[in-house]
């Protein structure tokens, strides 16, 4: 049974009509890539999930209940963890303060969890009394991610973690990711192709807000002329 | 030198009254994006419930409570029935929000008539004391006034640990930032920004309420002054910072004293002119530094 499965999403942004016929199927435990070239509406794509972006028509459903029309706080007390493009942290807030804000409810897991996070990340954990605006941006992506677990959630949506990071970072980011995919299922928006093959197993491409092709991720790391197709590499 | 402390000490009791209303204005203009032009109604009809209430009851302690009280209903009413609408269409708020002030500061002629009506203080905050000073003379010390500035440092030491201490500041100021992440992290923003509509309103309301023993009568324009001054307490400390409009309210009091002693012709000019220096020089406020938000 699928986690997640969108059909023909059509989503939109003002006037602007920006996903037009999404078709997507995630199953429990999967590390999905979704690319595709800028402006393509990978973005939009998460955004419509977390019920951040307006449906038109089409349906998601999510572990069996419908997604569509559902306010971003229910979406993410469904079981869907979510980190923005542009990390979402609070800068005048610490570490500590926020991964606590992200806790839905208190119970003797939360520790635990905090500490499979911080042990998953040990600069969080040597930072965790500082102000989120004093952390590097390899921190906060990595605050980012760490918050988007701590209600073990059964699939974490990721958007260009790669995006403004150092290779050395980016190396650093995809290891942990591919030790989260382990315990956890993965949606992971991604223009970094390296990072894409080393987290995720399959892929979509979405073209001009549409899915145009999907499959197993060690064939396109083979097909040259696929990738020079749809992601321009 | 004794006239201007007792100057300095009369204008930062006003201090009290524009941070009551600046600190709430700038925290919904940070969370919600909103310029709430409806805020100086909500005080205006905290001093008209207020008053009623004391007349009726004899209570000035209940007299606040009713006009608070007010204050938060109008408060749910304005963001629930119409500013929850327009959230994000900045024109739009602005036209909803002076449509708000207007229509209900009517509804204080309509009710209450259009002149102006005395309010007494309570005998309790009544009088005066004089300080001697030495060679400096006598500071002349009204016990209302005293009263505010108690208040007024009591609201923002409560209101500065609410927003850094418990996990409701800890919301708003999230929230100050990115309000659409905090949703997504699955707090349901749209009661946060109802609650601080409500709470802003309520202190609007409170603001009205000692306002109205403090100038002996109150008028259905009594909310404007208050209104122009909060707004630019607002853009002095930095918009969306609550301790950032206490020291801006602080500074505002101070300024407003001075320059009424020494150039009172520019007194009403001075503050609207500072307002446009900081907008166009120092957009973020003087105060920001200050604070966590």
């Amino acid at each position: 049974m699928s986690l997640l499965k969108v059909s023909n999403l059509v989503s939109y942004i003002g006037l602007f009509t920006i996903l037009h016929g999404v078709d997507m199927e995630i199953k429990q435990g999967e590390a999905v890539a979704i690319l595709g070239r800028n402006g393509a509406g990978k973005t939009t794509f998460l955004r419509s999930v977390m019920g951040l972006v307006k449906t038109r028509s089409g349906s998601m459903v999510f572990d069996g209940n419908p997604l569509v029309g559902k306010p971003p706080h229910k979406v993410s007390r469904m079981g869907i963890g979510y980190c923005p493009e542009d990390y979402g942290v609070f800068d005048h807030l610490t570490i500590e303060e926020n991964l606590n804000l992200a806790v839905h409810k208190k119970n003797a897991a939360t520790a635990e969890r905090m500490d499979y996070i911080l042990d998953l990340f040990p600069d969080l954990k040597k930072a965790h009394k500082r102000n989120a605006h004093t952390l590097s941006g390899g921190q906060r992506q990595m605050l980012s991610v760490g918050r988007s677990l701590v209600n073990d959630p059964k699939i974490i949506l990721i958007d260009e973690p790669s995006k403004g990071l150092a290779p050395v970072v980016i190396e650093k980011m995809a290891l942990a990711l591919k030790e989260i995919s382990k315990k956890s299922t993965i949606l992971l928006v991604e223009q970094n192709f390296h990072m894409a093959t080393i987290v995720t197993d399959r892929y979509y491409i979405i073209d001009e807000g549409r899915t145009v092709h999907t499959g197993m991720m060690k064939d396109l790391e083979n097909d040259k002329e696929l990738q020079q197709q749809h992601l321009g590499l | 030198m004794a006239n201007i402390l007792t100057l300095l000490f009369n204008g930062i009791s006003e201090g009290a009254l524009y941070f009551l209303m600046a600190a709430s204005l700038s925290v919904i203009l940070g969370l919600m994006g909103v310029v709430n032009f409806a805020h100086g109604t909500l005080f205006l009809w905290g001093a008209y419930v207020f008053r009623m209430v004391f007349i009726f009851t004899g209570s000035f302690i209940l007299g606040i409570i009713a006009a608070a009280a007010a204050g938060f209903v109008l408060g749910i009413i304005f963001e629930k029935a119409f500013i929850s609408r327009v959230y994000g269409n900045i024109g739009a708020q602005i036209m909803i929000t002076l449509g708000l002030q207007i229509v209900f500061t009517e509804l204080v002629r309509v009710f209450w008539g259009p002149t102006a009506l005395v309010v007494a203080r309570p005998e309790f905050l009544e009088g005066v004391s004089h300080i001697a000073l030495g060679d400096i003379g006598t500071v002349i010390i009204s016990h209302y006034r005293l009263f505010l500035i108690i208040v007024g440092v009591l609201i923002a030491i409560g209101g500065h640990l609410l927003l850094t201490k418990t996990r409701v500041g800890m919301t708003i100021r999230a929230g100050v930032q990115n309000s659409e992440m905090v949703g997504a992290l699955g707090i349901n923003i749209n009661l946060y920004f109802t609650l601080v509509f409500a709470v802003g309103g309520a202190l609007a309301g409170f603001g009205g309420a000692l306002f109205a023993p403090l100038s002996g009568s109150i008028n259905p324009d009594s909310g404007n002054m208050f209104q122009l001054m909060a707004f630019i307490v607002v853009v002095v400390g930095g918009m969306g910072s609550f301790m950032g409009s206490a020291l801006g309210s602080l500074f505002m009091a101070v300024m407003v004293a001075l320059i009424g002693w020494t150039l009172p012709d520019i007194s009403l000019v001075a503050p609207v002119a500072l307002m446009a220096l900081i907008l166009i020089f120092k957009p973020q406020g003087l105060f920001r530094w200050a604070v966590k938000k």
